[in-house]
């Protein structure tokens, strides 16, 4: 198995006047489990199309399992998932969605028990005779990813799978997914909710408007996050603001946060983290007591928002 | 790094279209619609041939509707004839004309492209799904009409369009022959339905395509146009059945029929599966394109039209409407001779033989102010033909309903004696008078009609 299961330089796609992705590089380890993220539109699912081998890159290389991809569907042996949605047929069950798939792509193992290891696998043995038609999001997009395991894959190309989920349906897919990278399986998958991929992510890729703006361990990403804004709420607003106003390198937001109850006394300041804990100490020297501090998003989030543009925006909103 | 790991990375080839033919048939079989539509195929026409030959008002408009009572095989026929107007097409609707818009309506082309991975076999498991549909439905068809009529009333000689008497083992041969020929023109629809799926998607027109082509081509089946137009029409395939229903068969329209229908189905199988292997599939919103389909659907198969009906104009030199008054003459003489040989024998009166009668017809249509020629329910045509043994000659009177494919109705105007009443009294008890009112059609293209001997 090559060391790098995918490689991606430069690939351009547009649709029309809309550019998807604009010179994207990527690159993912065999047995590794890497996220993008990134806000709608950034070009994730595009991006994920390209490694099924839905469609072609304009421009720019992408090897998929040592593989050059060429042509629109000629891709390297052993790549599944789905893109937008999981793709069941409604009117089959559970089971007949699997072993119908298994026995069009031939060579994987369709039989009852093969079939039924894979719905316990992902939770779904209960319903397994059940038409796909009366299943809930997060039950289909379970079905989604055992279908994709049918082959038994070594690349791992899975568009949001984590998406309508419940929090047990989470866990449970987040085990199966890592128990496949254990033995050696490369994921690719996307999200636009970094917890999600913060608890599963060996490395990020964020995305924003078709650019990779980070690529790394998600670790290296929370340094990203640049100033955070904080919320302070203490006994005395007014007095709080003054020490804040002349805590050096620290700014006192004016306006409304969303997320906020109104006139609960908080107050909003956004520096960086030496800043923050100055202003602790002033606090507290001037006899007032901080009963609430802490970031107002985490910080991976904070730094999703400095990538991607977000948090200008909502600045500029205001 | 394992032994496998390191071996060189294998291409993904193409599911082989023998595993998508099964995977669409298997999706086709869940569908609970097209279970339904299979129900009614293998019930509706055994039970309307069982309900109906019992009755005393039979449905005298449709070709055999007259004869139900008396032969199991005239039901058989009579659903033939309904099967053509709109219903064959109506089923290709479901088979055809979803097969690829289903998967728009799931969202689940992405899935399917990464499972099969290639666009053109996915074409060809899915135009042979459909067919597979067809020839099941039709088939149900065919069989529970047949049995319907067969237990009800069971089979018994029936005249042919040209009135010659058809045995029981005849019957079989070209009721079956007949159904055969209903294949091509379904064919035809299917593949327009096949076109509509892929060219419009989701849209329900795209759905709806072979009915509302049926319509259309119904249409100007009812408007006065040229024969060869008429004939080069896939629409006009769903009537060769009756060139098998005289004696000598007149194959000729029939043959035209099989080759304007299989024309159309390789031509708008093939523009649709152009324009499917073109289809961005990675655009969700694809839902079609109107303009697409008129340039690269539509635009051709009209091309065809004017191409096959140029064609049947040379080939066959028709000209004008194809009915006029000497092919009405000889094949209302032909028809009545079988048919008064008939009414001899069921009156267990000497045996005559059409040669005997030298039946003769005079046709006019309207009067002297109006051209004997085209269709028309103000024909009047007299038969005049020569009693065996006596020096007399008998005449008859008929009104003549002739339709514009060629299909007349003959209603007998007296003597009462021969075609006047309904029923005739025969020694074994009352039977319908077979000079009373036939059904006959005359070739509309205008080669020297063959039925006459
Ligand atoms: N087939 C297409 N035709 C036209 N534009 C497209 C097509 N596919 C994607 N786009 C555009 O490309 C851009 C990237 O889309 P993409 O679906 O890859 O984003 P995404 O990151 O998956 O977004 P989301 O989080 O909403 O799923 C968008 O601006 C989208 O409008
Ligand atoms: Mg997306």
């Amino acid at each position: 198995m090559p060391s790098t299961a995918v490689r991606a330089r430069g690939l351009t796609k547009r649709f029309g006047d809309v550019v998807a992705l604009d010179g994207v590089d990527l690159d993912v380890s065999s047995g590794q489990i890497h996220g993008l993220v990134g806000p709608n539109g950034a070009g994730k699912t595009t991006l994920l199309g390209l490694l099924l081998g839905l469609a072609v890159a304009d421009h720019g290389q992408l090897e998929v399992l040592g593989a050059p991809a060429g042509e629109s569907l000629a891709l390297a042996g052993g790549v599944a998932g789905f893109v937008d949605g999981p793709g069941l047929y409604p009117s089959l069950t559970a089971r007949q969605n699997l072993s119908a798939l298994a026995s069009l792509r031939g060579r994987v193992d369709g039989s009852r028990d093969a079939v039924d290891e894979l719905l316990g696998r992902v939770g779904l043995r209960d319903v397994a005779d059940d038409p796909v038609r009366g299943f809930s999001l997060g039950m289909r997009q379970r079905l989604g990813l055992a279908a994709a395991l049918l082959g038994e894959p070594r690349l791992l190309v899975l568009d949001e799978p984590a998406n309508g989920l419940d929090p047990a349906g989470k866990r449970q897919v987040h085990r199966v997914l890592t128990e496949l990278a254990d033995s050696g399986v490369t994921i690719i998958l996307s999200s636009h909710r970094m917890d999600d991929l913060t608890a599963l992510c060996d490395e990020v890729s964020l995305l924003s408007v078709g650019r990779v703006v980070f690529s790394g361990p998600v670790q290296k990403l929370a340094a990203e996050s640049g100033e955070l804004d904080h919320r302070l709420v203490t006994s005395d607003p007014a007095g709080a603001r003054s020490v804040a106003e002349r805590t050096p390198g620290l700014r006192v937001l004016t306006g409304r946060r969303s997320g906020s109850p109104a006139d609960d006394g908080s107050l909003f300041v956004r520096g960086p983290q030496a800043s923050v804990e100055d202003l602790v100490v002033r606090l507290v020297g001037a006899g007032l007591v901080p009963r609430e501090l802490g970031p107002v998003v985490s910080q991976l989030e904070a730094a999703f928002l400095a990538l991607t543009g977000a948090a200008d925006e909502e600045e500029d909103a205001r | 790094m394992s032994v496998a790991a390191a071996t060189a990375p294998t291409r993904t080839t193409a599911v082989p279209v023998l595993r998508g033919y099964r995977f669409e048939l298997v999706k086709l079989a869940a569908q609970w619609r097209l279970r339904l539509v299979l129900l009614a195929c293998l019930l509706a026409p055994a039970v309307y041939t069982g309900v109906v030959s019992r009755q005393t008002s039979l449905p005298a408009d449709a070709v055999y509707g007259r004869w139900m009572g008396q032969s199991g095989w005239a039901g058989s026929l009579v659903i033939l004839v309904f099967m053509g107007t709109l219903v064959l097409p109506l089923l290709t609707c479901v088979v055809a004309g979803d097969i690829f818009a289903v998967e728009d309506r799931l969202g689940t082309w992405r899935h399917l492209l990464v499972a099969v991975r290639s666009s053109r076999r996915i074409f060809l498991a899915k135009a042979l799904a459909a067919l597979t549909v067809t020839l099941v439905l039709l088939g149900a068809l065919v069989g529970s009409s047949i049995v319907g009529g067969l237990v009800s009333i069971g089979s018994h000689p029936l005249p042919g369009l040209d009135g010659h008497a058809m045995g029981s083992a005849e019957l079989c041969r070209t009721v079956l022959l007949a159904w055969l020929t209903a294949l091509p023109p379904t064919l035809a629809f299917s593949a327009v339905g096949l076109l509509g799926s892929v060219a419009l998607g989701r849209s329900p027109l795209g759905l709806l395509m072979p009915v509302v082509l049926a319509l259309v081509l119904e249409g100007v089946q009812l408007m006065p146009v040229p024969a060869a137009l008429r004939v080069a029409l896939p629409m006009n395939a769903f009537l060769g059945y009756r060139g098998l229903l005289t004696s000598p068969t007149q194959l000729e329209t029939l043959w035209i029929g099989v080759g304007v229908s299989l024309s159309w189905a390789a031509l708008a199988t093939y523009l649709a599966y152009r324009l499917f292997v073109r289809r961005d599939f990675t655009d969700l919103a694809y839902d079609g394109s109107g303009r697409r389909f008129l340039v690269a659907g539509l635009a051709p198969l009209a091309g065809l039209v004017v191409l096959t009906t140029f064609s049947v104009a040379v080939a066959t030199g028709a000209t004008g409407s194809g009915v006029d008054r000497a092919k009405l003459e000889t094949a209302l003489a032909t028809s009545f001779s079988h048919l008064y040989v008939l009414q001899t024998d069921e009156l267990h009166r000497p045996a005559v033989t059409k040669e005997q009668l030298q039946t003769s017809a005079r046709c006019d249509k309207g009067g002297d102010r109006v051209d004997d020629t085209g269709p028309g329910a103000d024909w009047r045509c007299v038969v005049t033909w020569t009693l065996p043994g006596a020096s007399a000659t008998g005449t008859a009177i008929y009104q003549l309903d002739v339709a514009a494919d060629g299909r007349y109705v003959a209603d007998g105007d007296g003597p009462k004696a021969v075609n006047g009443y309904f029923p005739i009294h025969t020694p074994t008890g009352d039977a319908p008078n077979p000079l009373w009112q036939f059904d006959g059609f005359v070739d509309l293209l205008d080669t020297p009609p063959r039925g006459t001997r």
